[in-house]
This record gives C-alpha cells, sequence and structure tokens, in this order.
C-alpha cells in the first residue's frame, strides 16, 4: 500500500476515534460534576469509541497489522471495552446509587437506559464465551453466529443509549462515530466471504 | 307557515350537531368532580432527602421551579402544603443537601421556590419534587426540561387524601 494511504487511513481513524473524546473533554457540563461522575462518563465515551475498533480490525481495514497481530489487538479491546463498561457502571454507582438500581432493574424513568443495560449484559456474555470457547470445544460455526449476534446488540444498544442520552458527548462526532460503528459491524456480519464459509462449514 | 326558529332546517343542524358533539364524545361533561390523583414518577424519589428545611430559595437562585397542588376529586387548591425540590444545579449535586429545600403553597395552591440552574445529570435535564407529609398520601415528581437550556420548570400535584 503507498505510504501516503496508509498514512491517511490512520489519520482519519485517529480523528474519528479522538475527536469525541476532545469534544467531551471540552463540555461545559464537567464544570457542574465532580471527579467521580467525570470519569464514569469518560469510560462510556472511550467504550463507543472501542466499538469502532473491533470491526476495522475484523475487516482488516486497519493498514500494517496481519491477521495475527489484528486478533490479538481485538481481544485486548475487547478486554478493554468490559473494563470501561465496568468503570461506566461503579463510576454512576458512585455518583447516584438509586439511578443505577433502577437502570439494573429495567425501572428507569429514562428511555436510553435498558438499551445501555441490555447492551452490557451482551458485552459480559461475550467475554464469557470468549474464554470458554475452548473449554467448550465451540465449533467454528456456532462461536461465529454467537459472537456476531452478540456484537449486533452490542453495538446497536449501546448506540441508541448514547444517541438518546443529553450528556457530555458533542452531537456531531457522536453521530459520527456512532454511524460508523453501526455501518462497519454490519459490514462484518453480512461478509460474504464469511456468510459463504458459514454455509460451507453446516 | 313553519316557525321561523324550527323548521326542518334548523331541526337538521341542531339535531346532527348535537350527536356530533354528544355521540361522538368530542364534549365531555365538566371532569373537576373526578379529578384523579397524580401518580408518583419513576425514579422521582431517587436521592429523596427527607425533611428539608422551608428556604426562601435554594443556592443562589436564578431558576424557578413552580406548580400547583389541588385535592383530587374536586380539585380544591390545597393551602399550605409543603413541597421538597432538589435537583442537579450549577452548584450540586442531586444527593448534596445544600442541592434541597422546600417551600409551602399560598392560598391558591401555588408554589414557587428559586434554585440555581438545572444542569442535565443522567441524559436528562431534570427535577425532583415530593410531598411527604401527613394529610395526603406520598407523591414524588421527576419532570424533565424540553431543553437544558430553559430557566424555569412546573410540576403539578394531585392528592389524595390519606
Amino acid at each position: 500500500m503507498p505510504h501516503l494511504r496508509v498514512m491517511l487511513i490512520w489519520a482519519a481513524t485517529a480523528l474519528v476515534l479522538a475527536t469525541p473524546l476532545i469534544a467531551a473533554a471540552l463540555s461545559p457540563l464537567l464544570e457542574w460534576r465532580q471527579p467521580v461522575y467525570i470519569v464514569a462518563g469518560f469510560a462510556g465515551v472511550v467504550g463507543m469509541a472501542l466499538l469502532l475498533i473491533q470491526p476495522l480490525l475484523i475487516l482488516g481495514l486497519l493498514p500494517g497489522l496481519n491477521p495475527l497481530q489484528e486478533r490479538r489487538i481485538h481481544r485486548w479491546t475487547g478486554a478493554a471495552l468490559v473494563l470501561s463498561v465496568i468503570l461506566h457502571v461503579a463510576g454512576l454507582w458512585l455518583t447516584s446509587p438509586p439511578d443505577v438500581i433502577d437502570a439494573l432493574l429495567f425501572t428507569s424513568p429514562t428511555p436510553f437506559t435498558p438499551w445501555g443495560v441490555i447492551a452490557m449484559w451482551a458485552l459480559f456474555a461475550t467475554a464469557i464465551l470468549a474464554f470458554a470457547r475452548r473449554r467448550l470445544r465451540l465449533r467454528w460455526r456456532t462461536w461465529r453466529i454467537a459472537h456476531t449476534a452478540l456484537a449486533l446488540v452490542i453495538v446497536t444498544g449501546s448506540v441508541v443509549h448514547a444517541v438518546l442520552i443529553t450528556g457530555t458527548m458533542e452531537t456531531l462526532s457522536k453521530i459520527t462515530l456512532c454511524t460508523l460503528a453501526i455501518a462497519l459491524t454490519l459490514r462484518v456480519t453480512f461478509d460474504p466471504s464469511t456468510l459463504k464459509r458459514l454455509r460451507r462449514a453446516r | 307557515m313553519p316557525s321561523p326558529f324550527l323548521n326542518r332546517r334548523t331541526l337538521l343542524v341542531t339535531g346532527s350537531a348535537a350527536l356530533a358533539t354528544g355521540a361522538t364524545g368530542l364534549i365531555t361533561p365538566a371532569m373537576a368532580q373526578e379529578l384523579a390523583p397524580t401518580a408518583t414518577m419513576r425514579g422521582g424519589a431517587n436521592n429523596y432527602r427527607p425533611g428539608a428545611p422551608i428556604v426562601e430559595r435554594i443556592g443562589g437562585g436564578g431558576f424557578w421551579m413552580s406548580g400547583t397542588v389541588r385535592r383530587a376529586g374536586d380539585g380544591t387548591p390545597l393551602k399550605g402544603q409543603r413541597i421538597q425540590i432538589w435537583a442537579h444545579t450549577t452548584e450540586g449535586h442531586e444527593r448534596d443537601w445544600h442541592s434541597h429545600g422546600a417551600t409551602l403553597t399560598d392560598a391558591n395552591g401555588e408554589f414557587r421556590l428559586e434554585m440555581p440552574q438545572i444542569v442535565p445529570a443522567f441524559g436528562q435535564p431534570h427535577g425532583h419534587l415530593a410531598y411527604d407529609s401527613e394529610d395526603y398520601e406520598t407523591v414524588f415528581l421527576r419532570p424533565v426540561m424540553s431543553s437544558a437550556s430553559n430557566t424555569s420548570l412546573e410540576a403539578h400535584f394531585v392528592l389524595k387524601p390519606a
């Protein structure tokens, strides 16, 4: 790949990932929030950015990485995603325990909350499945279908969650990030060569 | 000679008009007799601190929380009822004691308390109000602002005798 093109792809990726974080760091709402609440909110924004990295790696769209490296980074990014969600929920719990209890019990007054909670459980299920994959001797086809289905739930849930929130994320960078995450996740899900392999592996 | 007030035309017009309004339910009898009590909203009681003191205003002010308190059934305005108010504002989180205050309704059952500007927290710009005294059943409200830049918010209580 030509040098310039490689640089442009990495620059564009860095821009899409960094802009929401920088914009959120400049949010006027931060002035009226205590550190724990700020960290909790940021953990959520970082999680949204990590969601976009996952399909980029699987589609091999980031230049200069071989498939082994891509899968290794995908695993570490997945672990970071779990950590960011735990920080998000724990930080919100410290800020306002009754609101988080409502969220976890699906009795929250806010429409975006159940989307986030469902995405969280799908994420935890994915992590457990990834760890247990070998022990369970999952066939590639079973694993691929389960992981992709869970990924769709995670990305859809997180995107609806984020879009409906009036929070620290700036609208344009949030919508851009969310649109790309949905588009790339659908691209992975309906990748023609993978679908062909799934049909053969029956 | 037909009467100028009751002929076939007026009969048809008034008759169908009465049917259109009465039979379709477009006009309903006055509902004041059956005014239903306000239900507690989801999440309304979150971060409630019972017994917030009656104050002139909460913190530095600049934002107005107002509303009415009426009795269920006949809708009589209720005077001297204590309404507790709290929110995430420019001066503190919902859990902070200084974010809480209370006020009393006037002779018209209206209340109005100045407080710091409400800012979005937990995804929505919203306030909390409580009626939690002996005479009527407890009600917690959680109104949401249509825009985070609004500088006032209203909430209305219809209380059921305890």
